[in-house]
């Protein structure tokens, strides 16, 4: 049962941005300044929400934030954070704030250095799963099966044939003190796993499914059942890992993935045996994840 | 103050613990590391009260940098060759963002083949990126242009980040008597960093959002070009109350040897000016009128320092230990460009020597000598010439 927790009514994100209807990275930066409040600092690299809180000298965000180069998200906060530090400046969240490819394709050497390094950030990934800020361009979050502009369809049927890099994993190998999934049509959740990161010394990483209508070729109206759906169908499970230990929440009745799959244009093009090939790899994943918090659990 | 027998790399950390930094992001990179390790030590002793980041590169040592100023800490890193070429996109962001980042940066060879000995490609390459760029002739100025550099960096007028360049070698593993100011003195001089601007959550801004091009970056860029023309004059200020402090002053930004009276000059930067300068003495005691021109800031570059030598002096030499490939010597074309607006333009030739960290001998530059009294007689034979290359036969 998802736990209801009341939401914070200060709005931190102001009308006026430049994001698509039904953005689902919109919703998730919503929900996360409401859950880590106004002493927040935060770094963004070239990604959508680098544009999306309008031009200069307009911010619609209430927080300070460096907008930084790509692939320096978790090298900035940690200077950040070496900053505020120096300066005895106490109880600010850092929060680095980042796309997929930001996190996991250009900066994920500098975010394996700041979390190796313990530095005390919380690092978010809104993961819409490709390049979109530049036009929806393949990353290694983009999910295996899915079209984008370098991906194309095509008569040679070159859609991306990788599955999908999991963040999360990478972080537990860093032996991470907290790192957790997240989706934004679960913004309760997504709140608490925020919450409870900030009350966690050393870095954090999370990673908040984001639909993006514009990149999935989806309804803009259907952001929230899309995300939905991929937690349902166990295609993007809900699970923290604190110090090892993970926790696995579990959809009451699992949906074929193929019902998530065909809300998406992305994947129209997917026939009966690639659909049973990804429902498989869900399934194989799916599994693993519940051995791994068994194997966790605390005896 | 005391006096201390210490290398260039030493010399920059020390600086840079006189200057008190409050963070040092930095990454290892030979001939550099003696300077980070130092630091760390001086972190681990007490000595310095500094946030001490060891990033995983470069590329992060500068952004951690660039955050750390953005909150308005006081921030310094050290780098060399491949290092600093990584660092290019975000010293652009450096300037862009207007923080007063400081920098050593020890001139190393760019690979391939490898070679870790003196050449200034890695920082003449930086050439564009807004940033201050400082050459030292010993590691006594070495010390003094780190403090000088924050001094104008910091400026509320400036606010542009700067670089201390070193030769490899010749500067960071040698060892030479430094005077090491009192932390009082250099107190004095370097009163804490106050930025206009910062991340700061009673008064949130966003740094660096998008600008269209209706909008301001055009006009942002501009401050940026009035900032670096006005830190000439402010250099020139530090430099004369460092030297009111101190007694030492390394004369601006183009440092003039015996010019006053020569009939042929050349024009140098880094540590074989202390070479030249050798030579000169021997030469003008038979009686030849040779002078140097040590360029000290190559950004802001010297323009008008080099039109008032041009009116004197009609040969000029110019010694480059780089080249940009399919044009020159990066010294001897600017050089040639800020006089060109003289009307009498003296004979301007160049000379590629030191590349890789050969050694530029005092029997080098005195044949360099000769060869400028031969162009001052009988006119230009090249414009440029490679010394002491080996010969097509034996390459």
């Amino acid at each position: 049962m998802m736990v209801k927790l009341p939401m914070p009514a200060e709005e931190l994100v102001s009308p006026g941005h430049a994001g698509c209807p039904g953005c689902g990275a919109c919703l998730a930066l919503r929900v996360a300044l409401k859950a880590l409040g106004k002493r927040t600092i935060m770094t963004v690299p070239a990604c959508c929400w680098a544009v999306m809180p309008g031009t200069f000298p307009n911010c619609s965000i209430r927080v300070p934030i460096l907008f930084t180069a790509f692939e320096t998200a978790a090298a900035s906060a940690s200077g950040v954070r070496a900053a505020l530090d120096a300066k005895g400046i106490k109880d600010v969240n850092v929060l680095a704030w980042a796309g997929d490819g930001g996190t996991l394709d250009i900066g994920i050497q500098a975010l394996s250095g700041a979390v190796e390094r313990r530095d005390d950030i919380i690092y978010v990934c809104y993961d819409n799963e490709a390049y979109m800020n530049t036009g929806i361009q393949r990353s290694s979050s983009t999910p295996i099966g899915a079209w984008t502009t370098t991906t194309p369809v095509g008569v040679n049927k070159e859609w991306k044939k990788e599955p999908k890099k999991s963040g999360v994993e990478i972080m537990v190998a860093h032996r991470i003190p907290y790192t957790a999934t997240a989706c934004i049509s679960y913004p309760e959740d997504f709140m608490k796993k925020l919450q409870k990161a900030a009350s966690i010394k050393g870095p954090k990483y999370i990673q908040v499914l984001c639909p993006c209508p514009a990149g999935w070729k989806s309804d803009p109206e259907k952001t929230i059942q899309i995300g939905r759906l991929a937690v349902e169908t166990n295609t993007y499970p809900l699970y923290e890992v604190e110090n090892g230990v993970y926790t696995v929440k579990k959809p009451a009745k699992t949906k074929p993935v193929k019902e998530y799959l065909m809300t998406q244009g992305r994947f129209r093009h997917l026939k009966e045996d690639m659909l049973n090939e990804i429902q498989g790899i869900v399934d194989t994943e799916w599994a693993l994840l519940l051995r791994k918090e068994e194997m966790t659990a605390k005896k | 103050m005391v006096r201390k027998l210490i290398n260039g790399n030493y010399a920059a950390s020390y600086a840079s613990k006189l200057v008190r930094a409050e963070v040092v992001a930095a990454y290892p990179i030979t001939p550099q590391t003696a300077i980070v390790e130092m630091i760390a030590d001086f972190v681990a002793s007490g000595e310095m009260k500094a946030k001490y980041v060891c990033v995983e590169s470069e590329h992060s040592a500068m952004a951690a940098c660039i955050a750390a100023a953005s909150v308005g800490a006081r921030t310094f890193t050290a780098t060399s060759s491949q290092g600093l070429l990584l660092m290019h996109e975000l010293l652009h962001w450096a300037s862009g963002a207007r923080l007063p980042v400081v920098m050593v940066n020890v001139n190393r060879a760019v690979a391939p083949p490898w070679s870790v000995w003196a050449d200034q490609t890695d920082s003449i390459s930086q050439r564009d990126t807004g940033w201050i760029q400082y050459y030292s002739e010993s590691t006594q100025e070495e010390l003094d242009n780190v403090i000088l550099a924050y001094k104008v960096a910091e400026d509320p007028d400036i606010s542009l980040p700067a670089f201390v360049t070193e030769d490899a070698f010749y500067l960071s593993h040698t060892y030479e008597p430094v005077d090491i100011p009192d932390q009082k003195l250099v107190d004095d001089f370097l009163p804490p960093f106050k930025p206009k601007a910062k991340l700061d959550i009673d008064d949130p801004h966003g740094f660096g959002s998008l600008s269209m091009p209706h909008q301001w970056y055009m006009e942002l860029r501009y401050l940026i070009a009035e900032a670096m023309d006005r830190s000439r004059e402010k250099i020139l200020k530090a430099d004369k109350e460092w030297e009111k402090l101190t007694g030492r002053n390394y004369g601006g930004l183009l440092d003039e040897y015996k010019t006053e009276d020569a009939d042929v000059v050349l024009v140098n930067a880094g540590t074989a000016a202390s070479t030249i300068r050798e030579v000169i003495d021997k030469l003008r005691k038979e009686g030849k009128k040779v002078g140097l021109a040590r360029i000290r800031c190559f950004r802001p570059f010297p323009t008008e320092e080099f039109r008032a030598l041009g009116k004197k002096v009609n040969t000029i030499g110019v010694m480059d230990r780089c080249y940009t490939f399919g044009d020159g010597g990066p010294f001897f074309t600017e050089v040639k460009s800020a006089m060109y607006q003289l009307k009498d333009r003296p004979v301007i030739k160049n000379f590629i020597a030191g590349v890789g960290g050969r050694d530029i001998t005092m029997k080098t530059v005195e044949k360099l000598y000769d060869k400028l009294f031969k162009i001052k007689k009988s006119g230009l034979d090249s414009e440029k010439e490679w010394v002491d290359l080996k010969t097509p036969e034996v390459v």
